[in-house]
């Protein structure tokens, strides 16, 4: 299956404040991609617009399947996402959040997929302890699970590393590897370590620069 | 300019006449029915502003064009404000012809909901600061709203008896005016000022958008600047 | 597709069971409205037709204490985007209204059973009209409130909101069923009430239609 993921001129404003403007990307399956950018950059804003979540001010992104556009409804099939403004049902413990995800995405035999994404993760032990008793570094790690449980061909991380211990920040970089064998990578960060994940940079900082310059012309 | 000016002088001449001219003997109503030249046109005027408020809502949630809101809520705004005219006209009438100033009569019961509607439209509006986020979620709520108020239709013959001359139930005296029984002249007269009445909701609205759209076009230029 | 309504369903459903949030507060609510009536009409002998008008207006108001938790806990807790990621907008809509249709059953079935044991007057000659009032006034009143519930949850004063939206986009609703209920206490045919019945279940149908239409707007930005 050859997937193809296409920013064409993105363009995001809220109301007045124009974040940024002609965002231009074309991914296929191997390939990935870092955001860079100081904070309040429009780094979220960007990846949430991918990820379908948000709609550009103008401009499109596309999904492709062997040249065949995908209907924006259906994006969710092929996306995993982490951000830290994802939360998790806290009254839940791990393993129910993602039997519940499962069960709403429609996937068939999860239990098996569960307790694989559990031990990648490493949180297998601690599956049935309520997520409003886990550490922050834990939920995170438990994101991770909820992103990977579908085998997305689209992996968007948003500040992947956050609350992460040395050995999360590893297993973090080990999923990277993975996803990029096949899959799609996309890295939203402003640690410049990070950024080495991918193999493409999008600064959203020189951009905003260059858009100042065609102005000032 | 000059037809601004015209339709000046044509609703002055409309409001005089509703006055003065003669209308012949209608039972029942008498000289009380000349409030159709006035009350019945600020009502079909809401109606037709709501209407386009509605169609605007729609071309917004489509396009997601800020303008296409701002015409919208414009809309709305001047339907409001005739809505609250019809009522307040017809409640003082009422007050002469049915002895009270509200009768919960169908129509009353229909634009009574009217107004609470756009109240809370204008309600919902105030309480989002988000552009986009105010224009999508009342764009859908005035749709929703739009769909239940048909029915309104169906329920009030099954409720409650009709008070309004023209309705069903209305005892054979007041007569349905509108449709027949009207004299020439009134007749005449009733749908000038229908036409009236719709070319100054067009002038208001065309002014009230450009208005708004000219206030965010400068606001966008003076963020540029900053 | 189904399945998915489903899983959404069950997962309001549980979380509703190990949270208590809208439920416990939901019944005392409506403990506190009927105590609230029998003060303020302590040694009134009241008709039946004005006890048909109250039992709506205690049935309103518990609906909008209660039935805007669904969408309004997704959105205060952000988990609405674990919802975004992972199905349809339209199998969120699904879901919520099923629970909210629960819900809006379970508070009528409790306000109706404190209804009958407080108030001596509301005797009900005709069960099949009253019953058909609750049921197609209920699917009505949890259709409506679903999707302005879903309106109310991403503007900032959320509570108070609710019932100024929701009240005249459910008067119609709320008149025929007054009317139907006022009816069965004078003991009237359901065959008499065929066009309320009419009237009930197409408004259910319309408000769902437009619901199901407009969802996606309100839903992702």
């Amino acid at each position: 299956m050859e997937f193809r993921l296409i920013g064409k001129d993105i363009r995001k404003s809220f109301g007045r404040l124009l974040v940024f403007d002609s965002i231009n990307f074309e991914l296929i399956n191997g390939s990935s991609l870092a955001i860079a950018g100081k904070n309040g950059s429009g780094k979220s804003t960007l990846v949430k617009i991918i990820a379908g979540l948000l709609s550009p001010s103008s401009g499109e992104v596309i999904y492709q399947v062997d040249g065949r556009e995908i209907d924006k409804l259906d994006w969710f099939k092929f996306v995993g996402f982490v951000a830290p403004y994802l939360q998790l049902y806290d009254e839940f413990t791990g393993y129910e959040n993602l039997e519940i995800l499962a069960k709403i995405r429609g996937l068939k035999s999860y239990e098996a997929k569960i307790k694989n994404v559990l031990e990648r993760v490493n949180l297998y032990s601690r599956r049935d302890d309520l997520v409003r008793g886990y550490s922050s570094g834990m939920k995170q790690r438990l994101k991770y699970a909820c992103a990977l449980l579908h085998d997305p061909i689209v992996l968007i991380l948003d500040e992947p590393t956050s609350n992460l211990d040395s050995e999360g920040v590893e297993m973090v970089w080990a999923i990277a590897e993975e996803q990029k064998k096949n899959g799609i990578l996309i890295v939203a960060t402003n640690e410049p370590e990070e950024l080495k994940m991918c193999d493409e940079v999008i600064n959203l900082d020189e951009l905003k620069l260059k858009m100042k310059r065609q102005i000032v012309k | 300019m000059i037809w601004k000016f015209l339709l000046g002088v044509y609703i002055a001449i409309i409001t005089i006449l509703a006055f003065v001219i003669p209308i012949g003997f209608i039972p029942g109503l008498g000289e009380r029915a000349r409030i159709i030249f006035l009350h019945v046109p600020s009502a079909w005027l809401s109606v037709i502003a709501f209407f386009v408020a509605m169609i605007y809502a729609v071309r917004y949630l489509r396009s997601k064009n800020i303008y296409e809101d701002v015409k919208s809520a414009a809309s709305a705004e001047i339907g409001f404000l005739f809505c609250f005219v019809t009522t307040v006209t017809g409640s003082i009438w009422a007050k002469f012809n049915w002895g009270s100033f509200w009768n919960w009569d169908p129509r009353e019961t229909s634009i009574f909901v009217l107004l609470l509607i756009y109240g809370a439209y204008f309600v919902l509006r105030s309480a989002i600061e988000v552009e986009e986020r105010k224009a999508t979620l009342s764009a859908v709520y005035s749709i929703i709203a739009f769909v239940t108020v048909p029915f309104f239709i169906f329920i009030m013959p099954r409720i409650m008896p009709g008070l309004h001359p023209g309705s069903k139930g209305d005892p054979e005296g007041a007569g349905p005016v509108v449709t027949f029984k009207m004299d020439p002249n009134m007749r005449i007269l009733f749908f000038a000022s229908l036409l009236g009445f719709t070319l100054v909701y067009l002038w208001i609205f065309k002014l009230r958008s450009r208005m708004e759209i000219l206030k965010i076009k400068i606001q966008n230029k003076i963020y540029q600047e900053v | 597709m189904l399945s998915s309504i489903w899983a959404i369903f069950l997962k309001d459903l549980k979380s509703e069971i190990r949270t208590r949030y809208a439920l416990n507060a939901l019944l005392m609510f409506v403990v506190v409205t009927i105590s609230m009536i029998l003060f303020a009409t302590a040694g009134e002998v009241m008709s039946g037709e004005l006890l048909s008008g109250l039992l709506w207006v205690v049935i309103f108001f518990s609906a909008m204490s209660g039935l805007s938790r669904t969408f309004v806990s997704e959105e205060d807790r952000g988990t609405v985007i674990f919802l975004q990621l992972a199905t349809r907008p339209s199998v969120v809509y699904f879901g919520k209204l099923l629970f909210n249709l629960v819900l809006i059953f379970g508070i009528n079935f409790f306000v109706v059973i404190a209804y009958l044991l407080t108030m001596e007057n509301f005797k009900v000659k005709s069960f099949d009209v009253f019953l058909s009032a609750l049921i197609l006034g209920g699917l009505g009143l949890a259709s409506a409130s679903t999707i302005i519930a879903a309106i109310i949850a991403k503007a900032n004063t959320k509570g108070t909101l609710y019932p100024v939206l929701s009240f005249p986009v459910l008067l119609p609703l709320l008149i025929t069923t007054i009317n139907m209920t006022q009816l069965s206490i004078e003991g009237a045919k359901l065959a008499e009430t065929f066009g309320h019945l009419r009237i009930l279940f197409s408004y259910f149908v319309v408000v769902v239609i437009a619901s199901y239409l407009l969802f996606d707007y309100i839903w992702k930005e």
